[in-house]
């Protein structure tokens, strides 16, 4: 059992207090803005308006009370790059959002784009001891998986069963009280580099925040602006960030695999800046106006100014054609798409049942971008938003928040992972007093 | 890389400082924001408070002007009081009344002790029941229930004036000052004067040679009529052995004889006792009865 095992242990319990508190922080630390939520819950009770699921799918036990976004400053492709700098981008957001909220907050849930994730399958199977699974028997299944050899300085973010098989009936949810004789299971693992999660860990740290949950940006962004038939029959979400474009292929409602590619639309701006030889803030401004990735006849003529304060009035009154703009946009974000084609068919995506692809992320907004999308990925593309949750100011309901917006309804349903159940009594060694206790507790 | 040494700072630094964090933080701290929001206040107000009471002579200058201020409200025109009236009083208890009130108008109505007062003038003999009230345009009115004298006590002490009640009115000089009303005498007569009323009212047919009533012993009653007749009464039933007594007398003009008592305490043995002339007088007739007989 690793390091970071263990502190996933630690943050359940710190998100059941937090829980326990009613108050919770998520905060989404990207490459172009940190946001920072905070959230109320108020137990499901509260807000459940009659029968049924309730409003939102039932995801409406909690609501937005404080919301603070600011500029991400030492963040290179979804990675810490400068930790000082980062930190205080993280003071910032939290105070902001402390302030919204009137109230303090010490629990907070992170995620991030970075820290080159690679997906593993891993399948274990055991038999069982009398015919009817119990949970022990799902965290032995659970540790009775081979793990891979994935290398030194990788931690395991997500560790999620995704199936469970018993005898010969597979695709189960929940095999727990259902009888047969083998228990088999299939989890998705999910690595980062170990260096960025500490990294990251030492920052919120160091802004008093206790850490109760960490995430991947592309899973959370996959839960909150894919809907739930394309969760269910197979989809995959390109959440298109600053530094790094994360991708995640959902399948029955479990991740089954994420990846990321190291690039998003810093670039875009950084080709901008070095094409037109403008600074990098006039770069993004001219992006965020003008940018597209499909010409037009039109587009050669409606001319932009690009400015400058050199005093040369020749350099500083230069003008520039959208078409230009275009022409420089458009082979990055072919390439952005086209590693993220890439990725996908390495993980098999054509062999799912529907091959829903949606796009979000603020990358998403390129106008135009749906078009070349299509013509990389596949026809089934389109633009995700993240769902709506209660008290979501306006300004945080773009595609830019489907990271955010996701990790708040992680929040509040994880998804059950592998340190969720019990370690197995035989996992303990020989002598420890531990495994007396459980022995105790198994049989009386 | 960032510069490691100090950088100037070329702009200001949106993000909080850690220390500015911190108290940020801080302050969102419920019970540390309402320790500083009312904790610090009250504690401030109560020391200062104490503090400033801690010298005794601003205590004593404290009081003083309250004081002071009380006084000036209470001494307001609203509140004083001019006069005392007097409803229901005769001359004599007006008198005594202001005798024992002694009030130098104008005084505040705020230092009259009406029910003390109302006591006072309930502890004067004559008076039944008062009540006291101060009427808007600062006049203290007093309603005297005045008691109303019904009998003539007299006592080892003196004559004096009792009420229906038995309580005493006013000591009276001479019997002959109030003719009209009836006499009792004997000790103790004073705690059954309802009886004795009823007698006299009983003794109404008799009313021309009553004198009065003498209790006896403080047990019962005796009636004297004019040439000392007595009528002994007894303890029990002393209205209806009267009232044989005058029905006696109206038939047979019993009491018009030369009797000198009727002895009625023991009811089923009615005595006469004859004055000793009459006795002698008797005999004599029986002697000149039996004599005659015989001679």
């Amino acid at each position: 059992m690793t390091d970071l095992y263990q502190s996933q242990r630690a943050m359940r319990r710190m998100r059941k207090q937090a829980m326990d508190r009613g108050v919770i922080a998520i905060l989404d630390v990207g490459t172009s803005k940190i946001a920072c939520l905070v959230l109320r819950f108020d137990g499901p009770e509260r807000f459940s308006g009659g029968d049924g699921v309730g409003s939102l799918a039932g995801q409406s036990s909690f609501r937005v009370i404080g919301a603070a976004t600011t500029r991400s400053r030492g963040v290179r492709f979804g990675e810490i790059d400068a930790m000082q700098e980062t930190e205080r981008a993280i003071r910032t957001a939290v105070q902001a959002a402390q302030k919204m909220a009137n109230l303090r907050v010490d629990h907070v849930i992170a995620c991030m784009s970075g820290a080159q994730p690679r997906s593993y399958g891993l399948d274990g199977e055991i038999d069982l001891v009398d015919s009817v699974v119990s949970e022990d028997d799902v965290a032995r299944v659970l540790a009775a998986c081979d793990v891979p050899d994935f290398g030194d300085g990788r931690e395991v973010l997500h560790a999620q069963p995704v199936n469970f098989a018993l005898d010969h009936r597979s695709g189960m949810n929940d095999p727990r009280g259902q009888i047969g004789n083998r228990l088999a299971c299939d989890m998705h693992l999910l690595t980062v580099d170990a260096h960025v999660v500490q990294n990251l860990l030492y920052c919120i740290k160091r802004c008093d925040l206790e850490l109760a949950g960490l995430a991947s940006s592309a899973y959370v962004s996959g839960i909150s602006s894919l809907v739930e038939d394309e969760q269910e029959l197979g989809a995959a979400c390109i959440d298109m960030g600053g530094g790094a474009t994360g991708v995640s292929v959902f399948m029955k409602k479990h991740m089954i695999y994420a990846d990321s590619v190291r690039m998003g639309g810093d670039h875009v701006t950084a080709d901008i800046s070095k094409g037109l030889q403008v600074p990098l803030s006039t770069a993004e401004r001219i992006k965020t106006f003008y940018g597209g990735v499909v010409a037009t006849g039109m587009d050669d003529r409606e001319m932009i100014e690009i400015g400058g304060d050199t005093g040369d009035y020749e350099h500083d009154r230069r003008t520039v054609s959208r078409a230009e703009l275009i022409g420089i946009m458009r082979p990055r974000v072919e390439e952005i798409l086209e590693d993220v084609r890439a990725r996908l068919d390495a993980a098999g995506f054509e062999h799912l049942p529907s091959q829903q692809i949606v796009l979000t992320g603020g990358g998403s907004q390129i106008p135009g971008l749906d078009g070349l999308a299509s013509r990389i990925l596949g026809q089934q593309v389109r633009l995700g938003r993240p769902l709506r949750v209660q008290g979501l100011p306006q300004a945080a309901t773009g595609p830019a928040f489907s990271g955010a917006v996701g990790l708040c309804l992680f929040a509040a349903h994880p998804q059950d992972e592998w340190w969720d159940f019990e370690i197995p009594a035989e996992r303990y060694p020989a002598k420890s007093l531990k495994r007396a206790v459980r022995w105790f507790k198994d049989n009386w | 890389m960032q510069p490691v040494a100090a950088p100037e700072p070329a702009k200001r630094d949106p993000a909080p400082t850690r220390l500015a964090y911190r108290l940020h933080r801080l302050w969102l701290t419920p019970l540390f924001r309402s320790l500083l929001r009312v904790g610090l206040p009250s504690f401030c107000m109560v020391f200062a408070v104490g503090w400033y009471l801690a010298d005794q002579q601003r205590r004593e200058e404290l009081g003083l002007v309250f004081s002071d201020l009380r006084r000036a409200i209470e001494e307001r025109p609203e509140f004083m009081v001019k006069l005392m009236a007097i409803d229901g009083a005769s001359g004599e208890l007006d008198q005594d009344i202001r005798e024992i009130v002694p009030l130098d108008f104008p005084v505040s109505s705020f230092d009259l002790e009406l029910e003390e007062m109302r006591r006072a003038i309930l502890g004067l003999d004559a008076v039944a029941g008062a009540g006291l009230q101060i009427r808007p345009g600062g006049i203290l009115q007093v309603s005297i229930q005045e008691r109303i004298p019904t009998v003539i006590w007299r006592s080892r002490d003196g004559l004096e004036l009792l009420d229906g009640e038995g309580h005493r009115v006013a000591p009276l000089g001479a019997r002959t000052d109030r003719p009209d009303l009836p006499l009792i005498a004997g000790d103790g007569a004073d705690a059954q004067v309802a009886e004795a009323l009823a007698l006299i009212e009983a003794a109404r047919p008799l009313a021309g040679r009553l004198r009065g009533l003498v209790r006896m012993g403080e047990r019962r009653w005796d009636v004297v009529l004019d040439r000392d007749q007595r009528i002994l009464l007894p303890e029990r039933g002393a209205v209806e052995a009267l009232e044989r007594v005058i029905a006696l007398d109206q038939a047979e003009d019993m009491l018009e004889r030369d009797l000198m008592a009727v002895d009625m305490r023991n009811a089923d043995r009615p005595t006469l006792r004859m004055s000793p002339e009459a006795v002698e007088e008797l005999r004599r007739v029986k002697t000149l009865e039996t004599g005659a007989i015989k001679g």
